[in-house]
């Protein structure tokens, strides 16, 4: 085993149970702080792929940035605790079903598709470098990029009129 | 790897390390003594010569006061704040560089004076800074104490919104430094400091770390009138002392940070260049360098500590989101431009920025100032 694979077992160890903790918490802002270290773990990942702009973009966007705001929706609420048990009845066995059918499809994939094993070209020196995903995004992904900033705009106008009070109400 | 490189790691990183904790334990004298002389008292001077000694005392108190636990505190969140919050601080300073390089006498191995210069060097500071949040809001919860909540979620808000501005100051000097490395940064200040060429982002850029730091006149989270001392309020002895320590080094790291990237870094004055004086006839310059520049603009923020009142919560509020955030974009937008300008018509255009951006900072004073007054008026 070379150290890479080791240290990939580990991390999937850690990302997995994150992830299981997060699912199978009963308090919430322990579920937030398992899924921060998930996305952590998955971090990692993106170094052992040489690719650490992505992986510091997913620290600082995801862990750093979204989490902050859900602990903060979480504590602003005070619902730090679930009530016990009030899924929907039909939930439970659909859950199971749709796991199952998803366990199916991955044990096909793994055991029954024809593989010949092959080499993986190395990626290039350059490859997932601050310039490179620059280049992709402002050339390849123009469009997408731009429409993705409209939309994020639109959510940010969208949130604002929603807090706003009505003119004509307490004044400042 | 070779092992060799482990080793030289490893050394660099205790090294670090241990210079952020002393810096640590003599900055807190130093704001002690600089905070009395500006309010004409003496401060601590009796611990050893001028006080000397005082950081030791402090830390030989800490250690043996009693730590209390609140009952219906989350035990293990209570353990794991102050280590969430000292650790993203400690771990910071790793990619600022502290000098150039040198030669290791008889091993004939060239050390490098920086723990690492990965190619995304900003992005892992904003990164490590923005994970620096979680410690406090989790203090601030599990304490179990609506004070302390208080100050977690005001804390958690403030330093949320001046990242905003705090990161466009960080493209600015992405931009000028045509490189996301901070030895480039550093390099590419070789003749002009990007303060001389960007007054304002620097300017921004020091108002947003004090409040990124959680500083005077920034300083929210703890204001004792109003939350009994905020996020770390049900916290005594070497507990509160990490935080304590967090804050402190983190004042210190983002000294570094800004001298790096507005104030050239390790590099010498640039009228030095050349001379005896310079970081390239002596390596050991470079650190020497970076130190005075940190001790200077730790006094900036000593000053403002001692001179600002408070802001009250709504207006730093509206501060960061209505007046720092469409500046420090217009800014960017600016320095944009003036690169622009100098890559297609000569390099003497990129004196385009500083007119540029210094007229975009009056028109906000302005702005800022008329709306206050219409404020006065209908009060």
């Amino acid at each position: 085993m070379t150290p890479d694979l080791i240290a990939f077992f580990v991390l999937a160890l850690i990302a997995i149970a994150a992830a299981l903790g997060m699912l199978l918490g009963r308090n919430v802002v322990y579920s937030a702080l398992f899924l921060v270290l998930n996305f952590g773990t998955v971090a990692v990942f993106y170094i052992l792929l040489d690719a650490p702009f992505i992986a510091l973009t997913q620290v600082s966007v995801y862990a750093g940035a979204i989490m902050v705001l859900f602990l903060f929706v979480i504590m602003l609420l005070g619902t730090e605790t679930l009530p016990v048990s009030k899924a929907l009845p039909w939930q439970r066995p659909l859950a199971f079903v749709l796991a199952l059918i998803l366990a199916g499809e991955a044990g096909y994939l793994l055991f029954f598709r024809k593989v010949t094993s092959g080499t993986i070209p190395q990626p290039v020196q350059t490859f997932g470098s601050p310039q490179a995903v620059g280049q992709a995004l402002f050339n390849q992904y123009l469009l997408p990029f731009e429409v993705t900033s409209v939309l994020l705009l639109i959510a940010m106008v969208g949130a604002i009129v929603l807090t706003i009070k009505e003119k004509g109400g307490q004044g400042k | 790897m070779d092992l060799a490189l482990w080793i030289e790691f490893i050394i660099k990183g205790f090294i670090l390390i241990f210079a952020v904790l002393t810096g640590f334990a003599y900055l807190t004298l130093y704001e002690r003594r600089a905070l009395a002389r500006i309010q004409t008292r003496i401060g601590p001077n009796r611990a050893g010569p001028q006080g000397f000694f005082q950081p030791v005392a402090d830390a030989v108190k800490l250690i043996f006061k009693e730590e209390l636990t609140p009952a219906k505190a989350d035990k293990v969140l209570f353990v794991l704040a102050p280590i969430m919050t000292v650790v993203p601080a400690m771990i910071l300073a790793a990619v600022i560089p502290l000098g150039t390089q040198f030669t290791l006498p008889f091993l004939n191995r060239p050390v490098t004076l920086y723990v690492s210069d990965i190619n995304v060097g900003v992005l892992y500071l904003t990164a490590i800074a923005s994970i620096a949040v979680y410690g406090i809001v989790l203090a601030g919860w599990s304490s179990n104490n609506k004070y302390a909540m208080l100050g977690g979620l005001r804390s958690s808000a403030q330093m949320i919104s001046y990242e905003l501005s705090l990161g466009l100051c960080f493209v600015i000097a992405i931009l000028l430094g045509n490189s996301m490395s901070l030895l480039d940064i550093v390099e590419a200040q070789k003749s002009v400091w990007f303060v001389v060429i960007q007054p304002v982002g620097a300017l921004i850029f020091m108002v947003t770390t004090l409040a990124e730091v959680n500083r005077a006149p920034f300083d929210m989270p703890e204001a004792e009138q109003e939350l009994a001392a905020g996020y770390h309020s049900e916290y005594s002895g070497m507990k509160f002392a990490l935080f304590f320590m967090a804050e402190y080094e983190k004042m210190i790291v983002i000294s570094m940070i800004a001298a790096t990237l507005f104030f050239g870094g390790f590099r010498e004055f640039w009228f030095l260049q050349g001379t005896v004086f310079s970081v390239d006839h002596f390596w050991w310059l470079g650190p020497i360098y970076l130190l005075l520049k940190v001790v200077v603009l730790l006094f900036l923020m000593i000053w403002v500590r001692a001179t600002w009142p408070r802001i009250r919560y709504d207006r730093l509020m509206a501060f960061g989101w209505k007046v720092l955030l469409p500046l420090s974009l217009a800014l960017v937008f600016i320095t944009a431009l003036g690169i622009l300008l100098a890559n297609q018509f000569g390099a003497i255009y990129i004196w385009t920025i500083p007119v540029l951006s210094i007229l975009a900072g009056l028109i906000a004073v302005l702005l800022v100032n008329m709306s206050l007054r219409r404020k006065v008026a209908h009060a």
